[in-house]
């Protein structure tokens, strides 16, 4: 199974351990992925707020890229870029003059080859439950996960058309497969307040307490998440919740495919998990 | 109570769906779109106000209006709209007219999150996230907001200290470049 990788700018930074585990995974589960060369910014979640034509255009050169490396399936981790590439296939698809205006701009065409993938799907359907079961070698007996699938995920469902959209379980199913206990809430597809983080932290900070209380309550022991906003608004800024709301949470976010990676026999480096911030051994201690 | 209405007031939702292809003129008012959305506690014009603002022709009010601003694009208000709005589409052209048409964007700080963002990728081509964040500060004459993060971030190897420049930052350009002018040209 060969596939187009598109990291996106998060998962050279701030997600890097999301980049680690997702290629740790994919070693273990017989995944072949091949970095799309000198890919660019995907423009979320920015250019759609100021330029329709800019929107389809970055993440448009991202498809041509991959048409040319003769690949015609691309995974996106990150769900912000996983959109944005999904809009952009569909809406040259279904609009011709966009598609011309985007060759124009580009300066190059787009045959409309390629399918953009999201990771879930990938590992659910391409990969399968059974092989991810026979790939553990250390299940996660006992771990209670929260699984926080966040806004595009499921939404809207003409483009993500993926899961159930207000009751999704496919990452329930596949932390299920790895040994992992998953609890029923109420969050699972809440805002997070996505960039609202930077501009008004107040705002975003509403939105978190929220799902991590959510969570809390469900008696979670960590959140298993599958978008770089989606961690680094729930990890990074629990102190600051604490001292905005007196309740400090200490709620480890992990992604999805570091867990998946450590049941695969993956080391903690390997899935980057020295690089949350809320300290993630206790829970994992016993495993 | 009687409401005279004596001209067409469909026009401005009607270049909305030129530009989008949402018709507008079919929401009737169920409210889902507010109920649900997680912003709607920051709103001045909730969602649903928006839309019947927009049925009532009232352009300049929407274009000021602060609900695109708030909006982060979740989809829930599109995904529960019975009449199938895909209102993140229309929030989208209301961002896009609005900063085209110069409007005045009531929450400062979006506007500059934008504008810093797309700096950011057509200088380099990727998003420096630390360059990003620090810029952004600047702008919003916050220049210590988040301070304490960095140097956690820092010590978890999740901050690049340099940007990672794509090799072809020419076509990056160019691909900027060319959109502004088939805009332009459009105008």
């Amino acid at each position: 199974m060969k596939y187009a990788y598109y990291p996106g700018c998060s998962l050279e930074s701030s997600a890097k351990e999301y980049d680690l585990s997702i290629r740790a995974c994919c070693q273990y589960a017989g995944v072949d992925l091949i970095e799309v060369p000198d890919w660019i910014c995907c423009g979320a979640s920015s250019a759609h707020a100021t330029s329709h034509l800019l929107s389809i255009a970055l993440p448009a050169k991202t498809l041509v890229q991959t048409e040319k490396m003769g690949l015609h399936q691309i995974i996106a981790p990150c769900i912000a870029c996983l959109t944005r590439l999904k809009v952009a296939d569909m809406e040259m698809e279904e609009h011709g003059d966009l598609k011309k205006d985007v060759e124009t701009v580009l300066e190059s065409t787009y045959k409309g080859s390629v399918r953009v993938r999201n990771i879930l799907d990938v590992f659910l359907n391409d990969v399968g439950l059974e092989k991810i079961e026979k790939t553990v070698t250390t299940p996660l007996t006992g771990l209670k996960v929260a699984c926080y699938y966040g806004c595009l995920l499921t939404r809207p469902p003409h483009i993500a058309q993926f899961d159930d959209v207000e009751n999704p379980h496919s990452m329930d199913d596949l932390m299920r497969a790895i040994g992992a206990e998953t609890v029923d809430w109420s969050f699972k597809t809440d805002c997070c307040g996505v960039s609202m983080s930077l501009a008004e932290t107040d705002v975003a900070l509403e939105l978190t307490n929220k799902v991590l209380e959510g969570a809390r309550d469900a008696g979670a022991d960590c959140v298993a998440v599958a978008c770089p906003l989606c961690q680094s608004n729930l990890d990074l800024r629990q102190k600051a919740i604490g001292n905005k709301f007196g309740v400090f949470y200490d709620m480890p976010i992990l992604y999805f495919s570091q867990l998946m990676g450590l049941a695969f026999g993956a080391t903690t480096t390997d899935v980057g998990l020295e690089k949350v911030i809320v300290n993630p051994f206790p829970v994992l201690g016993a495993i | 109570m009687k409401v005279a209405v004596k001209e067409d007031t469909t026009a401005f939702a009607k270049e909305i769906q030129r530009k989008c292809g949402q018709d507008v003129l079919t929401c009737y008012q169920c409210r889902k779109c507010t109920m649900g959305c997680p912003m709607a506690f920051r709103m001045e014009t909730k969602v649903n106000e928006l839309m019947r603002a927009i049925q009532l022709g009232l352009r300049d009010e929407v274009l000021s209006a602060d609900t695109m601003w708030w909006c982060v694009s979740c989809e829930t208000c599109a995904t529960r709209c019975p009449q199938g709005i895909e209102i993140v589409e229309v929030m989208d052209v209301l961002r896009e007219t609005a900063i085209k048409e110069d409007y005045y964007i009531p929450v400062e700080s979006i506007e500059a999150f934008h504008k810093v963002f797309l700096r950011s990728v057509e200088a380099y081509g990727r998003l420096y996230e630390m360059g990003f964040a620090m810029d952004l500060n600047l702008m919003l004459k916050d220049p210590l907001k988040d301070a304490d993060l960095g140097p956690v971030m820092m010590a978890k190897g999740k901050l690049k200290l340099r940007p990672h420049k794509v090799k072809d930052l020419k076509s990056v350009k160019k691909l900027f470049e060319n959109v502004r002018k088939l805009e332009e040209s459009r105008v």
